[in-house]
Order: structure tokens, then sequence, then C-alpha cells
């Protein structure tokens, strides 16, 4: 039942909309009862090794989780595959790259740095840079500006008070100011 | 018969939303004030309306007419009543009613404004009713809730089990309280940018409802994050899964809006930044309905995987987001600042946080969309999990703790960088203390250790100024306390959650301990200090299941401490089984068991974990929707104003005018 579960949740835009509906329920969020006992390492450190590896590739068939948290019978296997090719000596990078051999990129969570992702790991220190010469050209660029605000005020709110003095300490008059305004 | 009726009344909802939302903007370009006048009453009609429909649906659900194919499919005449009733929004349709009442709840609000307010307020729930009117367009068109089926089954298929829990009962409203109470300020930057009006009374009238959203969207997902854990039975509680990103995209633009108002409503600055977030959060809100229910990123929150849904919400998508940035580019180039900016002060504090919190935001959104885009573009499939997310978001994060301190203990206008870092000096000195120390000890876990150095420096900076302020140890500090504004309780209340939470994050997400073991009744294991020992193993009944309880004793050092039990549940009529965790929260951290398989031999699958500080994460997001509520509290209307602040300040010890340096 569950490898079934499992491959139909891989086609997702199939139709039959009350069959899919009520599929897409019975998928939301699989109670994960993943690692058993039985797959458990003798050796810590491998053990821990292993559930590092685990968190970064994807059970193929499943939505969104890691081996390390799928019940899927297929993350089972993976999880069994990993540790038999650390005991045998591998290196993680050596793991992964067989998996991905297998299954191709789609299998890590953490992306590979490449051409199809250099935007993606660019995206944080883009996103930084392009934001922070935007924060310096603002804090750098500010003038007394005063297109449409000076329309409001009936009355002055504290708020506006502040822009009252800023004005009066420039020196300089508010250009669109109406005196009938205020 | 009621759900005929229920059905009526969204046909009549929806024609009082076209009318709320066509003739105000038709009566605005002809100038005939009369007309205007008339989206009120449509607003509140629209709302009752929808009301109705809903209360026509909660009442089939609570009946169980199984001639409703809403009810056949997602309920069962044996579910516990108060499932019966959170059934009604545990389905596509019915949450799609929900989401369409709370924004006609909205709309209500608006109207009551409207009232008393010139024109912007009107033209807000003009736009409102439009929004409205398209959603409620779209339950009739794609998503009947009411539709019958004949003839009649027996009983229902009962609805999913893991969505039979109270967590999960009340996660979906406060989550869609957030995405739509964005609507309201949305409809507003919309009128704003019509009217040529925004300044800090366009501020004024947005904050309450950006306030209230981002309240119950921090409570919405602090819910959802609280039922994973103790529901799925592995103490996860942030997958980074699309839909879960869907909910925090809104909410990391929503914090950078409330920050952004504040600075439009004190000093007058960025009135078309404050637009463009208004627009942003309310546009990531539709994005993450979308998501949902489209299917495009089928996760395991997926409602409806449905193509015909997909189309309608995109279309929705793409006129509400490409019209509102259009208009924004039209109009937005003629909105200046009011005054001038300092490189230091509290404003450009504030314009570093938004940088970061947008900054965040736009990489969890690309890190989302990026294998659709790569799968487009390049045709690779690739996947974006949790692993790139914790290493490409978490450091904005940290940068955001990094300056909620300092930023917040800057004047407005121009501050003093120097006085400002002296006084939280102590803070610093602790927190680097505490960091080098936490360093030497974990040096594995740098990252998480240097996260929860900055959340202690975000914690301890808020205590620091919020101490300076009420100065407890001084004579007259209930009054100090009185005449402390509302929004320097909410400020405080919310960086202090922030920090919490974020110290309840590190902890349960970067050291976990854990230990799976076979166990036959009457052995044990041991997990962290504890000693676990799993008595027995009962077999019980519920109402619509079957259960197995695990009785564990707990014990440290040969001591015995108390007992846990965990449960293991069988739904018949889905087939499914959920676990109920056993968790005893301690202020050190969480002990989380949870009873698995039985293997004829081995005995029960047991795995037993300690989550450290995992407590503090509902804590803090409690503290901090209590700091955004609280911050309702300091708006003119919702509760009058404090009687003439000078003399209660006087009475305080401060001085009488308002100093330049305003906290809060």
């Amino acid at each position: 039942m569950s490898a079934e579960r499992h491959s139909r949740a891989m086609r997702g835009l199939a139709p039959g909309r009350i069959a899919l509906a009520l599929l897409a329920l019975a998928l939301y969020a699989l109670p994960a009862r993943a690692v058993e006992p039985d797959e458990v390492l003798a050796d810590p450190q491998l053990e821990a090794r292993a559930r590092d590896l685990s968190r970064d590739l994807r059970c193929v068939v499943c939505q969104n989780q890691s081996i390390d948290d799928s019940d899927a019978p297929l993350a089972r296997d993976l999880r069994i595959l990993v540790r038999e090719r650390l005991k045998s000596g591998d290196s993680d990078r050596e793991v992964k790259e067989f998996l991905v051999a297998r299954y191709g990129d789609y299998v890590l969570l953490r992306p590979r740095f490449g051409a199809a992702t250099f935007l993606l790991w660019g995206a944080p220190l883009l996103v930084l840079a392009g934001g922070g010469l935007w924060v310096l050209g603002v804090i750098r660029g500010r003038k007394v500006g005063t297109a449409s605000e000076a329309r409001q005020t009936a009355s002055l709110p504290p708020e506006d008070e502040a822009r009252v003095r800023n004005l009066l300490e420039s020196g300089k008059p508010d250009p669109e100011t109406r005196p009938d305004r205020g | 018969m009621v759900a005929e009726l229920g059905q009526m009344a969204l046909i009549l909802a929806l024609i009082a939303a076209l009318y709320q939302g066509v003739f105000p903007l038709w009566a605005g370009l002809r100038g005939d004030r009369g007309m205007a006048q008339a989206a009120r009453p449509a607003a509140f009609a629209s709302l009752a309306f929808t009301a109705g429909a809903f209360a026509a649906l909660t009442f089939v659900h609570a009946i169980s007419d199984f001639s409703v194919l809403n009810v056949v499919e997602n309920s069962h005449s044996a579910k516990p009543f108060i499932y019966k009733l959170s059934g009604v929004w545990g389905n596509h349709e019915g949450s799609i009613l929900l989401w369409t009442l709370i924004l006609t709840c909205f709309g209500g609000l608006i109207a009551m404004q409207a009232g008393k307010e010139d024109g912007l307020a009107r033209t807000a729930l003009a736009i409102q009713g439009l929004i409205g009117a398209g959603f409620l367009a779209f339950i009739l068109l794609t998503s009947n809730p009411f539709a019958r089926v004949f003839p009649a089954p027996p009983d229902g298929r009962d609805l999913n089990p893991l969505l039979q829990d109270p967590g999960l009962a009340i996660h979906p409203p406060f989550l869609y309280l957030g995405y739509v109470g964005f609507s309201a300020p949305f409809a507003f930057a919309i009128a704003g940018l019509i009217h040529g009006r925004v300044d800090a009374a366009w501020a004024r009238a947005v904050r309450p409802f950006a306030l209230a959203a981002w309240a119950f969207l921090t409570i919405g997902i602090a819910l959802g994050a609280w039922w994973a854990y103790y529901e799925l039975g592995w103490g996860g509680f942030w997958a980074w899964d699309p839909v879960e990103n869907a909910s925090f995209m809104p909410w990391l633009a929503g914090t950078a809006l409330l920050h952004s108002l504040r600075a439009l409503e004190t000093r007058g600055v960025f009135p078309g930044w404050a637009l463009f977030l208004a627009i942003l959060t309310f546009s990531l809100s539709l994005i993450g309905t979308f998501l949902v229910r489209s299917g495009i990123l089928t996760s395991v929150h997926a409602f409806a995987v449905d193509p015909a849904r997909g189309i309608y919400i995109l279309l929705i998508l793409a006129i509400v987001i490409g019209g509102s940035l259009t208009l924004f580019a039209i109009r937005a180039p003629g909105l200046r600042s009011a005054s001038r900016l300092a490189p230091v002060s509290r404003e450009s504090a504030i314009l570093l946080n938004n940088l970061f919190l947008v900054g965040g935001c736009a990489v969890v959104f690309i890190g989302t969309f990026y294998p659709l885009f790569a799968e487009i573009a390049a045709g690779t499939r690739i996947s974006v999990g949790a692993p790139f997310f914790n290493l490409a978001f978490l450091p904005f994060m940290g940068l955001i703790l990094l300056v909620i301190g300092p930023g917040s203990a800057l004047a407005w206008k121009k501050g003093d960088a120097t006085a400002s870092l002296a006084r939280l000096r102590i803070a610093g000195i602790v927190s680097l203390g505490f960091t080098l120390i936490a360093l030497a000890l974990y040096w594995q876990k740098a990252g998480a250790v240097i996260g929860g150095g900055l959340a202690a420096f975000a914690g301890l900076s808020t205590l620091t100024e919020f101490l300076r302020r009420i100065r407890p140890w001084r004579a007259g500090a209930v009054a100090r306390i009185t005449a402390a504004p509302a929004r320097f309780w909410s400020m405080s209340l919310a960086h202090l959650g922030l920090a919490l939470a974020a110290f309840g994050v590190l902890g349960a997400g970067a050291f976990p301990l854990e230990s799976i073991r076979y166990v036959q009744p009457g052995a044990g294991l041991k997990v962290g200090a504890y000693e676990v020992l799993l008595k027995e193993v009962r077999p019980g009944k519920g109402p619509n299941y079957d259960t197995e309880t695990a009785v564990f004793a707990i014990s440290s050092g040969g001591r015995f401490l108390r007992d846990l039990r965990a449960e293991r549940r069988f739904y018949p009529v889905r087939g499914m089984q959920t676990t109920e965790a056993g968790i005893w929260s301690r202020v050190s951290g969480d002990l989380y068991l949870t009873l698995g398989e039985r293997h004829p031999e081995q005995g029960y699958v047991v795995r037993a974990h300690v989550y450290p500080l995992a407590g503090l994460m509902w804590a803090g997001a409690a503290i901090m929707g209590l700091g955004g509520l609280v911050g309702l509290g300091g708006i003119p209307g919702l509760r009058r104003q404090a009687r003439r602040p000078a003399q209660a300040m006087k009475a305080a010890g401060m001085p009488a005018s308002p100093a330049p340096a305003e906290q809060g």
C-alpha cells in the first residue's frame, strides 16, 4: 500500500478530481517512522555520518522527505545502501556520487553548485549585495521631498510636528504646502 | 435544504461583493458621492451572507448530512463532534470558504472605519470587495462545498486522522486570519496609490490590520510547527516544505511591513517602500494559497490537485499582482519621504532590518521555486531541500538578530551610535562570553552556537532597553509601566519572543539526542540522562479508532521521576495510523517518546529523543503573538489613549516634553 501511495505521489497532476483530492489528503504529512533499530550501525561515528548523509538525500518517490524522515520502502533500502557503502569505506562524497549516478541530481536535497544552480547558490549574496547598494543609495541620496504628503493634514498629529520642525530647521520653504490647507 | 440555503447565500454574497467593489470605483470616477456610500452596507451584506454560507456548511457537517458530498468525503458518523466542526475547514472547499469569510470580516472592519473616514478607506473597501468577489466566484465556479450526492451513502469516509487533532483544528483559522488579514494593508495600498496619499495618516490606518494579521500568522505558523512536532512522531517541526515556505514568506514580508509602517508613521520616511511591502505581503499570501491548491509544487500539504482550480487561482494572482505592481510603477515615483534620513537613526536601522527580512524572503522564494525554474529552463530535475534553506536562509536570521538590539536602542531622526552601543555593553559582553564558551564545547556546531549567541544578544538587549525605561528598582516604576506606550510593550515582547523562539529552534534542531531500539515490555533504553523503562503496552478503543498505549517509567540516575505515555492509533475507516508522542516538557528540554511497530521476537520499536530547549519555541512564538496583539491596544479608537500623557510622564519622573528619542 505504501509503495503505491508513494508512486502515485510522483505523478502529481493526474486527472480525476475527487479521487485525487482524497489521495492528496491521504498524503497529507505521513507520520514518519523512519530509521528502524535493525538498520542502526554498531559504530556510533559511522552511524552519525550515515544520519547526516541521509538528511541530505531525498526519498525520490516521496514528497519533500529525506530518506532519514521517510518510512517508504525505497527510503529504507537507500538508508541500508548508504550504510553498506560507508562500512565498505566510502567517503561521504563517494556515497553521494554513487547515488547521483543512480538517481540523478534529484536525489540531492542540497543541490551541487553548477551551471544549473549557480543562480540558486548565488541568490543570498546577490540579494544582500543588491539590497545593500540600494540601502546605501537611499541613505546617501535622501532629499527633503514633499510631493504628496503636503496635501494631507487638516490637523497636525504629533508625528507631523517632527516634519514641521525639520522643515523649519532646513530653512527651505515647503514648495507644495498650500496655506489654505494648513 | 440547508445546503441550498448556503448555496444561495454564497450567490448573494458574490452580488454584494461585486456591488461593494465596482460601484464606489465607478462613482469615484464620476464624482458621485451617494453611490460611493453604498459600499459600506454592501460590505456588511457580503459579510453576513458569507457567514450564513459558512454557518450552513457547519450545520450540515455537525448533523452529518451525508447527502452533501463535502460531508461524505470528510466526515464520519462516529467522528468526535469537535472534529465534525473542524472538518468544515479540513478540506479544500471548506477552507477556501473560511478564507473568504475572513476576507469579508476584514471588509467589515474596513467598512466600520470607512464610516467616519474619507475616501481612502472607502476606496480600500472597494478593493477588498473586488478580491472577495474573485474568491466567491472561485468557490461557486470550481469549489462548491454544497454539492449533493444522490443516493446519499450510509456513512462518510472520515476526515484524515492526522487532522483529527486539537492543534490542527485551530491551525488553519489562525493561519488564514494572518494570510487574509494582509488583504487590508493591500487594499489600503491600492487606495493610497489611487489617491496619491501615502503618509503618516495612511500608516496609522493600515497598522492595526497589519499588526493583527501578523500576530495571527505568527500564532498560526507556530501551531502548525507544534502539531508537526508532536503528531508526526519524530520531533520535526519545520521541514522547509513548499507549503510551509508559503506561510513563512508572507510572515517575513509582513514583519518588514510592520517595521516600515512604524518608520512611516513616526518619521514619514519610505512611503513607496511601505506600499510595496503591503502589496508584496498579500501577493505572497495569495501565492501561498495558490501553492497549496494548484498542485504545481506537489507537497505533503497539497489539498486538491486540480488544474482547473490552479488556472483560476493563477488568473486571480496575475490580476492582483500584475495590476497592483503596474499601478505601483505608475504612481509610486510621485511619492516622497517627508523628512531627511540620517545614516545613524532608528529609521536607518529599520531599513537594514527590512533589507535582511526581504532578502531572506527572496532566498526562500528562490529556493522554493528553483526546482520548477530549473526544470523549465534547463530541463534538469533538481531538489532544493532543508539543507539548502538552513545554509542559505539562517544567516539572514542571524543578521536580523544582530541588528535588533542596536537598532531599537537608536533614537529616531538622529541617533547616537556610541551611546546606544554603550548601553548594550553588558548584553554584548555576556552573549559574547556565552558564545565563546559554547564554541569551545561544541565547535562542530559552530553555526548553531553563533546563532544562539546572536539570539542571546537580541534577547538581552531587549531586556536592557526595557529595564532602562521601566527602572523597576526606582520609585514610580508602576507609573512608568502604565505610561509606557503599547507599542513599546509590543516591540519588547515581540523581540524577546523572537530571541526565545530562536533559542528553542537551535536547541531542538541542532542538539537533539536519540536512541532507537527494540524493547520488550519490562526492558528499557537510555537517552541523554534519562533511563526509559517500557512497563506495558495496553490495547484500547477510542471513539473512532483502535489504540495501543505504551506506559513508560522515566528515571534518571536510578531515581524514579514519572510515568509517560505514548500512543499509536489505527483509524479503520481510512486505514491509517497516527502516533501520539509522549512528551515531557521541561525548561531544559523535552523528553520525547514514540511507540512503533511490534516485531514478534525483538519487541516494540521505541524511539526516544531529547530535544533541548524545545519548549522555548512555543513560549517564544506565544510571546511574539502576544506582542502583536498588545500593540493593538495602542491604537486610538480601540483603546482610549492615555489621558494627559505629559502628566503621567511627570509623575513617572520623566521630562514632560516628549523626548526626541521616543522609545518603542
